[in-house]
């Protein structure tokens, strides 16, 4: 917010008004601090569908029931490929610390590739699965929980690449002003934990019933 | 900072919409947080005025028993809408309002965390207030399942239209919802880091810990409606079944949805206002807030126990025994950090110095009736009784005491003593009080029968009744109308009182409060220098400064 605001007010101080000075304070940043909280209160909202699910699951004779059977190979290269870019985005942001502008550049292209991959393989699962989202209340589930955990993943995956975009300008980030960088790299993790439940919940679980 | 003469500099053209000082930056997209503190206040109270206007058609067809006045159908969408615009275009854009215009000026600080979050937010608010309005000339008509949308009412479609009244229901919610997120984040962040030096948690007004409180439900509680209504539109829009019983889903899961997050949603409403109370009778009695601490440490319990009473709405849900039980505990939990912010606010007034100005009077009026209505809910987290006038006009009454009788007229407190300083002029103390006697009275006429009615058997959200609940539904009708009259004088008052009333010094009241030591109104990003704090917040019948840098404060 302040990096927006701050050329502004540089451009034309000589010439303000009083009350123009007056928005020139600086302003604090706590961007981190607002996606913190926000991630906190997203969680809540998977652990809505979570709870859904084990009640409706609860309820079920048989889980899942007979013709929605998921598959397991292709989203467990999808897990590793989501959990390994989780890896991968963190190396880009040690690779800001110390000012190194391609090291950023090359570990956040290839975590977008990873994200991106990930999401095909996804697109993939859905046409292949032979049944959708109204089959039957498995069916409900498993494309809501999943498809709104792709939501999630197609949204950090345009934060990585807004930072890719940002960072064709010299400076823009640096050793010590990456707070963009940071909290792509955050969300990139949280999305990543949801899929580690989800996973366990849809995949895994399911085995066993 | 350099102090240019503006005598004789032409301003130049700059994309700099902010000090614009006139009431053109009223409708503009202002990161000023008293700007859309005011923005809130003003939209929501044009709400007020239409679900207001909605009850008096309720209760114009409640005056007299058969269904006469409307069709049946109309009469499901009058309260539908009206206690959707009450509670998500009123209630709660007037409180995230006031919070948005006295949380950094009571904390100390220059603007929110995200000002610009915070703008898009506010104006969030109009646009899905006007498109819950379209639903009216949708050929379904507006959504009719009532507030809480219970599914598999919710889920029909009699008219079998593409877009029901429903849909555009869901969809209004949850952009309210995505606003009161991004309201929630910022609240959190700017009271957590952004108090002012000294400004240390237990110097905080009572009021921000109660906006701290409320906020963090909002933040815990609010992603299961999400997660709700997100199941509820699929289900109505695209063939799923995650509430449809014959395919395997499950009807009371909604509620289960609906009331973790709508019972701490009546916290969320509630606990500002207490923070109201808590502010009002320290000024209007000269003495500091009785227990200061603890009444500020009480919101937070209020706060973690709401996540755990949720199921005393669903006692007649299929509810087992134990759980049951369970609940009714835990609900009746909530009256003993509630008890203490009463008898702290009881032990304020005690032998104080009392000045019955207006918002003094709305705050006892206020007082008197949340006693009341905590009373008869503590009477409802009671099993038994619950499940006696479970869905009767006992529930109405009940929580119209709540709704009207405290939070609104909580409201009208705050809004008359923050007036001079939100608008830097005096309002008329003699329409005030006009104001506050015909809500008192038309609030008790309206609300107190409705107890009656329901202890008897009258069943709720039907337009007709029998005939033997005719005199309580005469006087809660009269009243009714009363409390809509109440409003004229309140108009006119805020109206007049803007253009001409007198001019308010900085502090009317001898108030203690950061938000005093600032002029009326207060400028853009409120200090000039962040203020040291060296006291805490209610310092009556002491003579210790609150701040150490009083002078440097204001500009000039």
């Amino acid at each position: 917010m302040t990096d927006a605001t701050a050329p502004t007010g540089a451009a034309i101080a000589p010439q303000v008004t009083t009350e123009v000075q007056a928005n020139d304070h600086a302003h604090p940043d706590l961007r981190v601090w607002g996606l913190l909280t926000f991630l906190v209160s997203e969680s809540l909202m998977f652990g809505g569908f979570f709870a859904a699910y084990l009640m409706v699951r609860g309820a079920a004779s048989q889980w899942p029931p007979e013709g929605t059977e998921v598959e397991l190979l292709l989203p467990a290269i999808n897990t590793v490929i989501l959990v390994s870019s989780s890896f991968v985005i963190h190396l880009g942001d040690v690779a800001i610390k110390k000012n190194d502008i391609g090291g950023l550049r090359k570990w956040y292209a290839v975590t977008a590739l990873m994200g991106a991959v990930f999401l095909v393989g996804q697109a993939y699962e859905y046409a292949t699965l032979g049944y959708g989202l109204s089959s039957n209340i498995f069916a409900n589930c498993f494309y809501l929980m999943t498809g709104f955990h792709g939501l999630h993943v197609f949204i950090g995956l345009l934060l990585i690449l807004g930072v890719l975009w940002r960072s064709r300008r010299a400076g823009h980030y640096s050793d010590h002003k990456h707070t963009g960088v940071e909290m792509a790299e955050i969300y990139w993790h949280f999305v990543d934990i949801i899929w580690i439940v989800l996973f366990a919940l849809l995949y895994i679980l399911t085995q066993f019933s | 900072m350099t102090n240019v003469p503006v005598e004789g500099i032409k301003i130049p053209d700059i994309a700099h919409p902010e000090p614009q000082n006139n009431w053109r930056k009223y409708f503009s997209f202002s990161t000023d947080h008293k700007v859309i503190g005011i923005q809130y206040l003003v939209t929501s109270f044009v709400f007020f005025l239409i679900g207001g206007l909605l009850s008096m058609v309720i209760r114009a067809e409640l005056i007299t028993p058969p269904a006469d006045l409307i069709d049946r159908t109309l009469y499901n969408s009058m309260f539908t809408m009206h206690g959707t615009i009450m509670i998500f275009l009123w209630i709660f854009p007037s409180l995230v309002g006031l919070a948005n215009y006295l949380v950094p000026l009571m904390i100390g600080a220059r603007d929110m965390a995200f000002p610009r979050l915070n703008a898009a937010a506010f104006w969030m608010v109009p646009v899905f207030g006007i498109l819950l309005m379209t639903s009216y000339f949708l050929p379904s008509g507006t959504a009719q399942a009532g507030w809480w949308s219970y599914p598999p009412v919710s889920t029909q479609n009699p008219t079998d239209s593409v877009i029901t009244g429903e849909f555009i229901w869901i969809l209004a919610v949850a952009i309210s919802g995505v606003s009161s997120i991004m309201g929630a984040v910022n609240f959190v962040t700017t009271i957590v880091r952004m108090r002012a030096p000294g400004m240390t948690y237990f110097r905080m007004p009572a009021y921000v810990w109660t906006v701290l409180s409320a906020q963090l439900i909002q933040l815990a509680a609010l992603p299961a409606l999400t997660a709700g209504a997100i199941m509820l539109l699929f289900d109505a829009a695209a063939g799923t079944a995650f509430f449809n019983p014959e395919k395997g889903g499950n009807p009371v899961l909604f509620q289960h949805f609906f009331w973790f997050y709508s019972h701490p949603a009546v916290y969320v409403m509630v606990l500002p206002i207490f923070g109201v109370f808590s502010e009002i009778f320290p000024v209007y009695s000269r003495k500091p807030l009785f227990g200061y601490k603890v009444v500020a440490v009480s919101s937070l319990l209020i706060s973690g126990v709401s996540v755990l009473v949720w199921v005393h709405h669903m006692y007649a849900s299929g509810t087992p025994g134990w759980m049951r039980m369970l609940f009714m505990a835990s609900t009746m939990l909530v009256a003993v950090p509630t008890g203490i912010k009463v008898f702290a606010w009881v032990a304020t007034i005690w032998k104080g110095k009392l000045r019955l100005d207006t918002p003094m009077l709305f705050c006892l009026g206020a007082l008197l009736m949340f006693v009341f209505a905590g009373v008869t809910g503590v009477m409802l987290a009671s099993v038994p009784i619950d499940i006696h006038v479970n869905n009767t006009y006992f529930v109405v009454g009940h929580f119209h005491y709540i709704v009207f009788g405290t939070i609104t007229m909580g409201m009208f407190a705050a809004l008359y003593h923050w007036f001079p300083k939100m608008t830097g002029r005096m309002y008329f103390e003699g329409l005030g009080k006009v104001h506050f006697i015909l809500a008192f009275i038309g609030t008790n006429l309206c609300f107190l029968p409705m107890h009656l009615a329901g202890l008897h058997g009258m069943v709720r959200r039907v337009s007709s009744y029998d005939p033997e609940f005719a005199f309580s539904n005469v006087l809660a009708s009269l009243g009714g109308f009363l409390l809509g009259m109440s409003t004229i004088p309140f108009i006119l008052n805020m109206v007049g009182s803007w253009a001409q009333g007198k001019p308010a010094p900085d502090n009317p009241w001898r108030a203690i409060g950061l938000e005093w030591l600032v002029s009326s109104p207060p400028p853009v990003e409120n200090f000039e220098a962040l203020p040291i704090v060296v006291s805490g917040p209610y310092g009556y019948g002491k003579s210790d400064p609150l701040v150490e840098n009083a002078a440097a404060l204001k500009e000039g």
